[in-house]
C-alpha cells in the first residue's frame, strides 16, 4: 500500500514538473534573463519578500521563479535526451552481446569494462576544454557515457530470453535476425529497461547539475538548476534561499523520478509472474 | 497401415523430406552420427528414442536452427525434391514457417508473451505471403476454428497468458499451418500436457495430417503415442536411426535389440501381470565422441559380440524395414 502511495507521489512530482516545464514560461510573466540591479537578492514572499518576486531575485536581480521554471525545462530535456542516447547505444550493445554470446559478447563486455574505467567528470572536463560548453555538448557527453547500465541489464535479460522457446519458434517460422532481436526479444526485456531508464534520467539530471556547478555544463545565462546553485553559493551565508530553492527543486525531481522507477519495477515484477 | 487416403502419395512417391547421413557435433560430443530419415506426404513418421538420443537435434538440424557451436554435416538433404543441404540461412528462412512448420514441446513458453495470439499468427502469414492484414486475420480465425477452438474471434485478441496449455498448443499448431506447409515437424508436442489434453492434440494432429495430406514428423519418447498415430517409425539410439519400419511391423516384429528392449519396457494392460517385473535396458546412453566406430548399443546389448566393435551394416528385415545391427 505504501509502495503505491510512494509511486503515486513520484508520478505527481514528475507530472507536475513536466507541466511546469511545458507551460510554466507562459504563465510566469517575468523574463528569466532580465536583470534588475536595483532589486538584487530580494527574499522570497514567504521569507519577508514581496509579491512582485514570489521566490525572490538572484544576485543580478533576475526573477528566481522564472529561472526555476525555465530551468525545469533544461533539466528534463537533458535527462530525457541523455537517457535516450545512452539507451540506444546500451540496449543495442547489450542485445547483440546477450544474443550472440561468444566473441561478440566478449567485445561487448570489453566495451562495458572500458566505459566503467572512464571517470565521468574527467572526460566532461576534457571535452569542455576541447570544444567549449553548450547544452548539446552536455547532452552528447552524458549520452555517450551513461550507457553502461543499459548494456549490462539488456545483455543479461537477453541471455535469459534467447533460450526460451518462442525465440526458437520465431526462427522456425522464418523470422530474420532483425525481427528476432527487436520484435521478439526487445519487447520482453523492455520492462527492465524502462526501470533502468528512470534511473538514468535521474542520474543525468544530477550530473548536469554537478557539471554546471563546476562550470563545465550549461553556459552562464541559461537558468540551469545546477548553475543557479553555483551562482548562488557566494551569497548563501546571508541569503540561503538562493541555493535552497534550486537545491530543493533538484532533490524533489530526482526523488520523484526514482519513486516512479520503483513503482514501475514493482508493477512489472508482479505482471511477469502471472 | 499404408495411407492411400490422399492422392499425393499414390504409388511410390518421392519423400517430402529425405535426409541421409546427418551428423551433428557439439564440441567433443557427436549428438547425431549419420542418421537417415525419409518422410512422405500423407504419412505420420514417428521418431522415437530416449532423452539425449539426438531426436530434437536432428529436427533442428533439418530446420537449420542449431546452436552456433554445433557443427552439421549431411550426406544429402532434399525437401520436395530440391536440395536444401547447401542453402544459406536466408534461403532456409523462406522455407521455415512457409513450407515447413514446426511445433515445440513447451506450449507455455513457445508463444511470445508480449503479443496477442492474432498478431503472432498474422505475422507469420504476412511475412511469407504478404497481402492485407484483413486476409491474414480471416485465415487465422478459420484455422483456430479448425483446430477446435470455440470463439476464434475472441482468442485472436487474447494474450498467451490468458490461454491454458492445451489451447496454447492448439494455437501453435494453427500458427504452424498458416502458410499451408508440406511438412510439419512436431517436437514432443504432447509431453508437457495433461493426458486427456494429449489425446485431443494427437487426434487433432492425425486429423489435420489426413485432411491436408501433410508429411508429419512426430518426435516423441512415448511409445503409446507412437502406437496410436504412427504410420512409420524410426527408432533412434545414440545419434543413429537403428531401426525404421512401418508402425504395425515394428510393433509386431521388432528386430534391433534396442527396439526389443524398448518395447519390452512398456506395460501393456491385460498382458503384464501385477507381480511380473517390467523389462528394462541395463546401463545408460553413452557419450560418444568423434572417431567412435561400431555399434553404440554394444555395451548394453545382451547379444554383443566382438564384431560389434566394427562398422555396422544396414540390413533389411522386410520391405521398408531397415535395421542397423550385426545380427541377422
Amino acid at each position: 500500500m505504501t509502495r503505491k502511495v510512494a509511486a503515486a507521489l513520484g508520478l505527481l512530482i514528475v507530472g507536475f514538473t513536466l507541466v511546469v516545464a511545458l507551460f510554466g514560461p507562459s504563465v510566469v510573466r517575468a523574463d528569466p534573463f532580465a536583470q534588475d540591479l536595483m532589486n538584487r537578492l530580494k527574499p522570497p514572499a514567504f521569507m519577508g519578500g514581496t509579491d512582485a518576486h514570489w521566490l525572490g531575485t538572484d544576485q543580478l536581480g533576475r526573477d528566481y521563479l522564472a529561472r526555476l521554471v525555465y530551468g525545469a525545462r533544461i533539466s528534463l530535456l537533458i535527462g530525457a535526451a541523455a537517457a535516450l542516447t545512452s539507451g540506444v547505444i546500451g540496449i543495442t550493445l547489450g542485445l547483440l552481446g546477450g544474443f550472440f554470446g561468444g566473441r561478440v559478447d566478449d567485445a561487448v563486455m570489453f566495451a562495458i569494462t572500458c566505459r566503467l574505467s572512464i571517470p565521468l567528470i574527467l572526460v566532461a572536463l576534457a571535452v569542455v576544454s576541447a570544444v567549449g560548453a553548450s547544452l548539446t555538448i552536455v547532452v552528447t557527453t552524458l549520452g555517450l557515457l551513461l550507457w553502461d547500465r543499459f548494456a549490462v541489464v539488456a545483455r543479461t535479460t537477453t541471455m535469459q530470453v534467447r533460450t526460451l522457446d518462442y525465440v526458437a519458434a520465431a526462427e522456425a517460422a522464418g523470422a530474420g535476425l532483425f525481427h528476432v532481436l527487436f520484435r521478439e526479444v526487445l519487447p520482453n526485456i523492455a520492462p527492465h529497461l524502462v526501470v533502468v531508464a528512470t534511473l538514468e534520467v535521474a542520474l543525468a539530471i544530477l550530473l548536469e547539475a554537478v557539471l554546471s556547478f563546476l562550470g563545465l555544463g550549461v553556459p552562464a545565462p541559461l537558468p540551469s538548476w545546477g548553475l543557479m546553485i553555483a551562482e548562488g553559493k557566494d551569497y548563501m551565508f546571508f541569503d540561503p534561499w538562493v541555493i535552497m530553492v534550486p537545491g530543493l527543486a533538484l532533490f524533489t525531481l530526482v526523488l520523484g523520478i526514482n519513486l516512479v522507477g520503483d513503482g514501475l519495477r514493482d508493477l512489472f515484477g508482479v505482471r511477469r509472474r502471472v | 497401415m499404408g495411407c492411400g487416403t490422399c492422392s499425393g502419395c499414390a504409388g511410390v512417391s518421392e519423400p517430402v523430406l529425405a535426409v541421409e547421413g546427418l551428423r551433428v557435433r557439439f564440441g567433443g560430443v557427436e549428438a547425431v552420427r549419420g542418421a537417415s530419415l525419409a518422410v512422405r506426404a500423407g504419412e505420420t513418421h514417428c521418431l522415437v528414442g530416449e532423452s539425449g538420443c539426438g531426436k530434437s537435434v536432428s529436427a533442428r538440424a533439418v530446420m537449420g536452427l542449431l546452436a552456433p557451436n554445433a557443427v552439421r554435416s549431411v550426406g544429402a538433404m532434399r525437401f520436395e525434391g530440391a536440395d536444401i543441404a547447401g542453402l544459406n540461412d536466408r534461403a532456409m528462412g523462406k522455407l521455415r514457417g512457409d513450407r515447413i512448420g514446426m511445433i515445440f514441446q513447451e506450449p507455455m513458453t513457445s508463444l511470445n508473451p508480449a503479443y496477442t495470439v492474432g498478431s503472432q499468427m498474422t505475422e507469420v502469414y504476412r511475412r511469407h505471403r504478404g497481402g492485407q492484414q484483413r486476409a491474414a486475420v480471416d485465415r487465422a480465425a478459420s484455422l483456430l476454428a479448425r483446430v477446435g477452438m470455440a470463439n476464434p474471434g475472441l482468442r485472436l485478441g487474447q494474450f498467451p497468458h490468458q490461454l491454458s496449455g492445451g489451447l496454447r498448443q492448439r494455437v501453435m499448431i494453427a500458427m504452424a499451418l498458416m502458410c499451408e506447409p508440406r511438412l510439419l515437424i512436431a517436437d514432443e508436442p504432447t509431453t508437457a500436457l495433461d493426458v486427456t489434453v494429449q489425446a485431443g492434440i494427437l487426434r487433432l494432429l492425425a486429423g489435420l495430417q489426413a485432411e491436408m495430406g501433410l508429411a508429419l514428423l512426430l518426435i516423441t519418447h512415448d511409445l503409446g503415442v507412437v502406437a496410436r498415430v504412427a504410420h512409420r517409425v524410426s527408432v533412434m539410439y545414440a545419434g543413429q536411426v537403428v531401426e525404421s519400419a512401418p508402425a504395425a511391423e515394428l510393433f509386431a516384429a521388432p528386430t534391433h535389440p534396442y527396439t526389443r528392449g524398448l518395447l519390452a519396457s512398456v506395460p501393456v494392460p491385460g498382458k503384464v501381470r501385477r507381480d511380473e517385473k517390467l523389462g528394462s535396458i541395463p546401463g545408460t546412453v553413452p557419450r560418444i565422441g568423434p572417431g567412435f566406430v561400431g555399434c553404440g548399443f554394444r555395451d548394453r546389448c545382451a547379444h554383443a559380440m566382438a564384431v560389434c566393435a566394427e562398422a555396422v551394416p544396414l540390413r533389411q528385415a522386410g520391405a521398408g524395414h531397415d535395421y542397423l545391427c550385426q545380427l541377422t
